[in-house]
């Protein structure tokens, strides 16, 4: 009988976290690195994401959704390191005696468990749905996620139909609205309940003004028409509590819904695990080793909270595929300092939500934020039990627009108590 | 002499900077509220003849999917995005395909190329 092979590493999940978390374990001493990748191919989201955009921070140069997925699969699939399963469905993953069992299935090896030393999860998001908004009516065809929309248009050659509305300003709304008007199709408008878009800025110029779609703020989808095939909606007017207001209903025909309705980090196998999640992220709870409440599971991207810029995904997770190398090899050094950080005044979300600490650690620490609101001209302001860590004064902030700072490793050194993070003036 | 001021955001990468440009008798005189070179040449250039990318996929013949995602090298005038896009609607590019391998080139006689943005084996 042969000797029961464990992985240093088990990723679950070849997206962009998951190969960049694989480059970086290897290049850190990991021996061992199994990826596992549930679609036909590795890359994610980012193969169907055929516009331009990704890139210009961690490549240095502007790539397209697949030269992005391209860049990262080069990375890796030279390395005797790394080995990829796609078509591999990840079921459960349980602790057993200080290895991570993964149990997977694929058509080759049917049902099977891999055993790794650590786990990286990297499963990234999935939409929200016509269901988590609860629009009422009938269920007629032609409502689709923005998502399931793009997959088809870009990856499997359908339109899902030719008189377009889209719910929801998010940039992949945003970006549905263009390729739809680039395949032919006309996109009626952009319904936003909130009062400002949850897009990057870019998207509104390229996407809805070059194509003149109209961007409906504060307003929202209050009926569907049709009963076979969508017909048209019932558009209302929403007030600042998103309630619809009455006698501002208006109607638009169309065939087709997107929704463009929000992300929502893909946890069931981190839950089974028993992985802490955050309530406000959706996601692990991380130190800033991108390590979870469990010892030697590992999270980056957006499992751990809904990123806007792909480059952001690859960094962190290629710090979860360093530390993951190091706990595997046992060269990591006990925490003796566990600081949590908070979101305070006017901000959402802050990640990693823990920075623990080995006695004589000296590392930066990034963290990443999000605003509540968009405000001008605002100070981010980082504070201890003493008082002051760092201010840094931002010339704008959006919810859309993720906040990223670093705290010098001097000043982690002298960290102490819990650190609370603020978005101070504005307006 | 008629002095204007526009603002605009820049779509040149996802910061979004705003820029707020002068313009005197139709020139661009100057453009702040850029945080890097990119801004004012995107300012200058969307005020006189504005250039965007074009992304969007052909079919494939022998390819392991149907479709092969494709952009343009470089810019190309924003006004012949649509017919650029209708043209390529026509395209059917044949595996294997490498990225960067020109599918389209010169596309409409504009001078510029419509290039790969990935690699499609052939099957």
């Amino acid at each position: 009988m042969t000797e029961k092979k464990i992985y240093d590493i088990v990723i679950i999940g070849g997206g962009p976290g998951g190969l960049s978390a694989a480059k970086s374990a290897a290049e850190n001493g990991a021996k061992s690195i199994l990826v596992l990748e549930r679609d036909r191919e590795v890359g994610g989201i980012l193969q169907q994401c055929v516009h331009n955009g990704f890139g210009l921070h961690h490549f240095k140069e502007e790539l397209t959704g697949p030269g992005y997925a391209q860049k990262c699969y080069d990375l890796v699939k030279d390395r005797l390191e790394v080995e990829i399963m796609t078509d591999t469905m990840v079921l459960h993953i349980r602790e057993s005696e200080g290895t991570k069992v993964v149990t997977a299935v694929n058509p080759k090896n049917g049902l099977m468990n891999v055993e790794g030393k650590t786990v990286i999860l990297t499963m990234g998001c999935r939409e929200r749905t016509r269901g988590a908004i609860r629009i009422p009516g009938y269920r007629p065809a032609g409502v689709y996620t923005a998502g399931a929309a793009q997959r088809m248009v870009n990856m499997e050659g359908y339109l899902p139909g030719h008189k377009i509305v889209i719910l929801g300003s998010g940039d992949i709304g945003l970006i549905m609205a263009r390729r739809m008007s680039l395949e032919g199709c006309k996109v009626e408008a952009v319904l936003e309940i909130c009062p400002f878009s949850n897009g990057l800025t870019r998207n509104i110029v390229q996407c809805l003004n070059d194509y003149d779609i109209p961007l409906y703020l504060s307003h929202t989808i209050t009926g569907i028409k049709g009963k076979d095939r969508v017909e048209g909606v019932t558009v209302s007017k929403v007030d600042d509590k998103m309630r619809p207001i009455a006698g501002t209903e208006f109607d638009i025909d169309c065939d087709t819904i997107l929704l463009s309705v929000g992300l929502i980090p893909e946890n069931e196998l981190s839950r089974e695990l028993g992985v802490a999640i955050h309530p406000r992220t959706n996601g692990p709870v991380v130190d800033q080793h991108r390590e979870t409440s469990m010892d030697g599971v590992f999270a980056a991207g957006n499992v751990v909270h809904v990123h806007d810029l792909v480059d952001f995904v690859s960094d962190e997770a290629e710090i979860a595929g360093k530390f993951a190398a190091i706990k595997a090899n046992g060269e990591a050094q006990p925490a003796k300092k566990d600081i949590a950080v908070n979101p305070g005044d006017g901000v959402n979300t802050c990640v990693p939500q823990h920075i623990r600490l080995a006695d004589g650690a000296d590392e930066s620490v990034r963290l990443f934020m999000r605003a509540r609101s968009p405000e001008r001209k605002v100070t981010l302001h980082i504070t201890d039990a003493n008082g002051d860590v760092m201010k840094k004064p931002l010339p704008i902030v959006k919810p859309s627009e993720m906040i990223a700072v670093d705290i010098p490793a001097a000043k982690v050194k002298a960290l102490a108590g819990d650190v609370t993070v603020s978005i101070e003036g504005g307006k | 002499m008629a002095i204007e001021k526009k603002v605009m955001n820049c779509i040149m990468c996802p910061m979004g900077c705003e820029l707020t440009a002068t313009i005197e008798d139709g020139t661009v005189t100057s453009v702040v509220g850029n945080t890097c070179p990119r801004g004012a040449k995107y300012a200058k250039d969307e005020l006189t003849h504005p250039m965007r990318m074009l992304t969007s996929t052909v079919r494939i013949d022998g390819g392991a999917l149907h479709l092969l995602p494709v952009v343009s090298k470089t810019t190309l005038p924003k006004g012949m995005i649509l017919d650029c896009a209708e043209e390529l609607r026509g395209v059917v590019a044949k595996a294997p395909v490498h990225v960067g391998d020109v599918i389209v080139p010169n596309i409409l006689g504009l001078g510029v190329d419509i290039v790969a943005s990935r690699d499609m084996a052939a099957v």
